[in-house]
């Protein structure tokens, strides 16, 4: 099984590469007898890519699921922050100790209206990955977070958070300054709120570096996107001791988007474009903001204290148990 | 004795995890099962750490009815569930209730790490809730033990989400002016230390408890210098503010009892308390 989404993905990625040559030299080719040969030969070659992730998409597992949540060229927050939003003015600093920039937050426009952004922010060449800590939040983003989510409550602002780590931040560091003291911090922050908040996961919903800032009255879920409470590799790691065996624990976990859906955890999938939200980022930005749209204006009907009780009782219920 | 569990009848030695050395099992029980030669204190079951800090035969067990379900249909979890059990006598990792300390009424949860390592899913999760809200809802003090590796896997993101519960419960705990005291023995960690255990007005911790948030494996593989080496202990989290006072067993029902007495001194002046 591919181990990265660019080894799963190569096959498609070579004819789109092809395809791209063929576009460049048609573009160049003057004699109509041979264009009209190259415009077949493209035409033929566009269907089978199209074909091909048809076949594919149509059968994705949840490694599969796993390999695209995590795809380099999926949006990414910052991406959807400039499809969706205007005038973001990003605040940083928890006032405390330092920079997070695993964490993006700030207030910006929404179809009129101020709202606050918090999301997670993955670094998309080397470079960027480091400097973005590859979404992994240590304690000074969380403590951000609950920044913008007071601010938020103070100035009415409706908050959206957008999901995107793979874990939050395991060091040593963020051990020391209590970087689980900063997500459950965070959570209780969001939980004291009467301002509604919606949260979206758009690629990795990494575990409680997630759940960290998800506490929503509504929780979306990308297609594509996962929710885990371990990744997948660690969890293989600690039932069969071998890490290898990500796509079985994947498979195990049940954490795809759709599981999540039949486990009654999130309350809408956002159907992503044809062969995933990278293929087409501004179609996938529409769906994300038409979604985004119509749950506040759905939260828009509840009252401050109404807002309060139902993300309270939203979480309340959940987990499956029985009684004897 | 391996485990440092209850001798046998006839039995009158054990052996200290820690140090190795034999002591006396009548002794070793008057000492709350910590070791008279280092001081380590070996982990309790759930009745041991009722008997140790309650009020004799004060405890009343609630929310006993709830049992696990296989949601997932997770590999192997039925088997590893039902073996625990047997081995517990529990039904699932925690046991909750209500309590007097010193004659003051507590709601009280209690995790026992030997069932499947503490571990959070759906029962725990609802039972730490019910705890928490029933100090709310009754204005009693909420006193909670800790002991889990985290959250349970084998329930998948329905385990991630008993950590938001868990948490909105501490809010409602928070907005009736109910005082909330955790307590971290060995060990408190991951999804349950990121969540309800790490936001209570009070933390108190048992000597060298493994508190951590990721695996000390995990977290030394991050990063690029040298960890102390009492990384990931109560006394580490101590020196880096993350909790209010290590505290020995034997002071334990001491400290908890001004603790319950003095901030929730407020709730008793005229309110029903039964």
């Amino acid at each position: 099984m591919a181990k990265s989404w660019k080894e799963w993905e190569k096959p498609v990625l070579e004819l789109d590469e092809y395809i791209a040559k063929l576009k460049g030299i048609a573009a160049q080719e003057t004699n109509p007898d041979k264009h009209a040969r190259l415009a077949a030969r493209l035409e033929e070659f566009e269907k089978r890519r199209d074909n091909f992730i048809n076949i594919r998409y149509s059968r994705l597992g949840p490694w599969e699921e796993v390999l695209l949540a995590r795809a380099e060229p999926r949006p990414y927050t910052l991406d959807y922050i400039t499809q969706v939003f205007t005038d973001f003015t990003e605040l940083d600093g928890d006032r405390r100790h330092g920079q997070d920039h695993a964490i993006v937050a700030g207030p910006a426009n929404f179809e009129g209206r101020p709202v606050m952004i918090v999301g997670h922010q993955k670094g998309r060449d080397i470079k960027q990955r480091a400097f973005r800590n590859f979404a992994m939040s240590k304690p000074e983003g969380y403590r951000k977070a609950i920044r913008m989510f007071d601010m938020a409550e103070r100035f009415r602002m409706p908050v959206v958070t957008f999901v995107d780590t793979p874990a939050a931040d395991p060091g040593v560091e963020s051990e020391s300054r209590g970087i689980s003291e900063a997500i459950a911090a965070s959570m209780l922050k969001m939980f004291e709120l009467t301002v509604p908040i919606v949260s979206v996961v758009i690629g990795e919903g990494g575990s409680g570096g997630a759940i960290g800032i998800a506490c929503g009255n509504r929780l979306l879920m990308q297609e594509h996107a996962i929710y885990s409470v371990i990744p997948p590799e660690g969890c293989a790691a600690i039932l069969w001791r071998d890490a290898d065996k990500g796509p079985q624990a994947a498979a195990a976990l049940k954490l795809t988007a759709q599981s999540a859906m039949e486990l009654e955890l999130v309350d809408e999938i956002l159907e992503e474009p044809f062969g995933g939200a990278h293929r087409n980022p501004i179609e996938a930005a529409t769906t994300v903001r038409d979604a985004i749209e119509r749950n506040l204006m759905d939260l828009d009907r509840m009252s401050p204290e109404e807002l309060k009780d139902h993300r309270y009782k939203r979480f309340r219920s959940l987990g499956k148990l029985e009684t004897v | 004795m391996r485990h440092g569990r209850a001798a046998k009848a006839g039995t009158s030695f054990v052996q200290c995890q820690q140090c190795k050395k034999t002591l006396f099992a009548a002794e070793f029980e008057t000492n709350l099962r910590v070791c008279g030669h280092c001081g380590h204190h070996h982990r309790l079951t759930y009745d041991q750490r009722i008997r140790y800090t309650f009020d004799e035969g004060s405890f009343i067990e609630l929310d006993q009815e709830l049992r696990s379900a296989d949601p997932l249909q997770f590999p192997e979890y039925l088997d590893k569930h039902a073996q625990s059990v047997a081995k517990t006598g529990l039904q699932d990792s925690v046991i909750s209730g209500t309590a007097m300390i010193e004659g003051i009424k507590v709601a009280t949860a209690i995790a026992d790490f030997h069932f499947m390592g503490g571990s959070m899913g759906s029962v725990a999760g609802e039972k730490f809730t019910r705890t928490l809200e029933r100090a709310a809802n009754s204005s009693v003090p909420a006193v909670i033990f800790c002991a889990s590796g985290g959250a349970r896997m084998q329930e998948g993101l329905l385990s991630l989400m008993q950590m938001a519960k868990t948490t909105a419960a501490v809010a409602k705990c928070q907005e009736k002016r109910v005082p909330y005291i955790a307590v971290f023995t060995d060990p408190t960690m991951a999804g349950v230390l990121a969540s309800f255990a790490s936001v209570a007005d009070v933390i108190i911790a048992e000597p060298k408890a493994l508190v951590g948030f990721a695996g000390a494996r995990v977290s030394k593989q991050a990063q690029v210098g040298k960890a102390a080496d009492d990384f990931q202990t109560a006394e580490f989290a101590a020196r880096s503010g993350m909790i209010d006072r290590i505290v020995e067993r034997r002071d334990l029902r001491t400290t908890l009892t001004n603790l319950v007495q003095m901030l929730g001194a407020h709730l008793r002046q005229g309110a029903s308390v039964g």
